[in-house]
């Protein structure tokens, strides 16, 4: 499963970086997004991955992380995806006034005299 | 000291703001009034906290408040110490002195001004008084959400352009402070700043690389905040955008980074961190002698005086920065009181800005001159604009009386000119003059390289501003006269008078960034008072 994860984690924030680095504000956008994903499974992944664990404490079973997953981790990524999920929103908005002034998707609002 | 008082300059923006996204889009005088008090109040309550901290004897003395009323280690706690205090105070006068400004003509330029001025209040608040580090990030985003709404405030493409940037931007840093995060709770299995500072020795030897990837990720987000270079170029666009009053809240935003790396460095990373101790003190010291070098220099070379400002930003963040990573208490006394100093300064200057562009009607140059292409700026002003009289003996100049606009202008010029270079006899030089002689007691060969730079960046500075100024003052001016209004020219009057005050109180104000300096380099104090918190019961009466 540790593989599975980190592969998952490489493999959209790789994608995410490249697009971050292209010229054209959608991509740069998705880009963005696909990095927020990667973190929020990182955020995931350093509670320690387990299966069949709940975060909530049952009388009778020992309060400690062999008996338990994590609880915080679970918490953070829920306040992290909703952070991000407003200021891409947000990035969404500016992205799209900005083809509105400036009739193209270049980040610089022009494209490449070279 | 009532602990609730704490969490009080941040809770009165965020019900402020509440208020007015009820009110609706019209209604603006009462929203002006309602921003007026609450930004006046809660730089009160900020102040109380500041005098109250510094009463109590103590090197270190604290207000705590826990506001879910959690035992220590597992809520979140807000902490105002000094360097807190300072800052939040800071933020309140910047933030009152921009509004006070905007009042004039800004604020009509967009419906949410005064809710997303709120809004950035708190997350400033916030962020400097939060003792927890998911908190921290919380704020920031707050922070972060309001400055790119006022980044965007009075539109046009400029301003979107550089607002893609800036955002495009902070998203990366913020993703970098979560990891960074993530990181730091997966080696200590905590997100109290003092719990981790107090963690950290006992890490185990196999742990310690993840633990400084994770701190170096997290360093690199705050940074990035905070302008050093080479991750600073997204500022002076930015900054040379965004409206008047914006740009001079802007001038406390670079300083929450800076802030926080105070904050975590000193707190984590002490001489008594055992393995870990000084982490990266290093790359702090000469990334920021390069960011003063890069300010510097880029104040020489703006032909506009928005961007001249900018990089004024960039050049105090960079002084910050490296004199935080010698780890000397003495030297750092005097950065704190830099930073009070170039905060208020910094302000200022942003919101004479758009003055002096107001008044200069003749457009003696094309404005488009300096707008961030790779070419030579041509040199204007060769030639005299008709008019000029270069003539010492031609008498018509003499005995024309100078408007009081263009005079407190050109005062108030002069007055930030003397503070931002840091010549005598204002705070600017009181400031330097404290690095430079702790410098001489530190006397490595980074402290002689930061000595050297500290003069020739005044150097630079009094001559970039100098130009600006003889452009905007000497040039000719037929019968042009600015029109000011009080409420414009109060706000920047009470920034330098609040310059004028930290020099006449300076042994005062000296001795609080001294005791501050001292609690900061020594994190015990710190550390001890978070953990000894304790949850108020419902036996003594207590709110939770």
């Amino acid at each position: 499963m540790e593989v599975v994860i980190s592969l998952a984690i490489g493999v959209m924030a790789g994608a995410g970086v490249w697009l971050v680095l292209r010229p054209r504000t959608f991509q740069v956008l998705i880009g963005l997004s696909l990095l927020s994903y990667a973190v929020n499974l990182f955020i995931f992944s350093v509670g320690s991955l387990a299966i069949d664990k709940e975060p909530i404490v049952k009388p009778g079973l020992a309060a400690d992380l062999v008996s338990y997953s994590d609880p915080l981790p679970q918490s953070l990524v829920l306040t992290a995806i909703v952070i991000g999920f407003a200021t891409t929103a947000l990035f969404l908005v500016v992205l799209l006034a900005l083809r509105g002034l400036s009739g193209g998707d270049h980040v610089d609002g022009q494209e490449d005299k070279a | 000291m009532r602990a609730e008082l704490v969490v009080a300059p941040i809770l009165l923006p965020l019900c402020t703001a509440g208020l007015m996204l009820l009110l609706g889009e019209g209604r603006r005088s009462a929203k002006a009034l309602a921003n007026v008090l609450s930004t006046l109040l809660s730089l009160a309550i900020a102040v109380y906290l500041m005098l109250e901290v510094d009463r109590q004897d103590a090197v270190a003395a604290f207000g705590i408040y826990l506001p879910g009323n959690w035992p220590v280690p597992f809520g979140i706690v807000l902490v105002a110490d000094r360097l807190s205090a300072l800052m939040a105070v800071l933020a309140g006068s910047v933030g009152l002195a921009s509004l006070l400004y905007a009042l004039a003509r800004w604020q009509h330029a967009g419906v949410y001004f005064h809710a997303l001025f709120q809004l950035q209040l708190m997350g400033l608040y916030g962020a400097f008084l939060t003792a927890d580090l998911f908190n921290l990030f919380v704020f920031f985003e707050v922070l972060l959400a309001a400055s790119y709404g006022l980044l965007l405030h009075g539109g046009g493409g400029a301003r979107v352009r550089a607002g893609l940037h800036y955002i495009a931007i902070n998203l990366m840093a913020s993703l970098l402070f979560l990891i960074g995060v993530a990181v730091l709770y997966g080696v200590t299995g905590t997100l109290n700043m003092a719990d981790i500072a107090q963690k950290l020795p006992t890490v185990p030897h196999s742990d310690r690389g993840l633990l400084h990837a994770g701190a170096a990720i997290l360093a690199i987000a705050f940074l990035a905040k905070a302008a050093l270079w080479p991750l600073n170029f997204w500022l002076p666009g930015a900054y040379t955008a965004a409206s008047a009053p914006v740009a001079a809240l802007f001038a406390i935003l670079t300083k929450v980074g800076v802030y926080a790396i105070l904050r975590l460095w000193t707190l984590c990373f002490p001489a008594t961190a055992g393995a870990s101790a000084h982490f990266g003190g290093e790359v702090l010291v000469w990334s920021g002698l390069a960011t003063l070098a890069f300010g510097a220099v880029g104040m020489l070379a703006s032909q506009q005086l928005s961007r001249l400002a900018s990089h004024s930003v960039i050049a105090s963040s960079g002084t910050l920065i490296a004199t935080t990573g010698f780890d000397a208490p003495i030297l750092s006394s005097g950065a704190l009181y830099y930073l009070a100093s170039s905060t208020l300064a910094g302000c200022a200057l942003f919101l004479l800005v758009e003055l002096l562009e107001r008044s200069r009607q003749v457009e003696v140059g094309p404005q488009q001159l300096d707008d961030g292409q790779d070419r030579l700026p041509t040199f204007f002003d060769a030639a005299p604009p008709p008019g000029v009289n270069l003539d010492d003996n031609e008498d018509a100049l003499i005995g024309r009386a100078i408007p009081s606009a263009l005079a407190f202008l050109g005062l108030a010029f002069v007055v930030c000119t003397l503070v931002v270079a840091g010549l005598p006899p204002l705070s600017g030089f009181v400031a330097k003059l404290a690095m430079l002689s702790a410098l001489l007691e530190v006397g490595t060969t980074a402290a002689w390289t930061l000595f050297g730079l500290l003069i020739v960046s005044g150097l630079f500075a009094v001559t970039g501003l100098m130009r600006v100024g003889m452009r905007h003052f000497w040039t000719g001016r037929e019968g042009v006269v600015p029109r000011l209004r009080v409420i414009e020219t109060l706000p920047i009057g009470l920034l330098l008078a609040a310059s004028l005050a930290l020099t006449l109180w300076g042994e005062a104000s000296l001795r609080y960034t001294r005791q501050m300096a001292e609690a900061l380099h020594s994190p015990q104090g710190y550390i001890q008072a978070v953990m000894s918190a304790q949850p108020v019961t419902q036996q003594a009466g207590g709110h939770p």
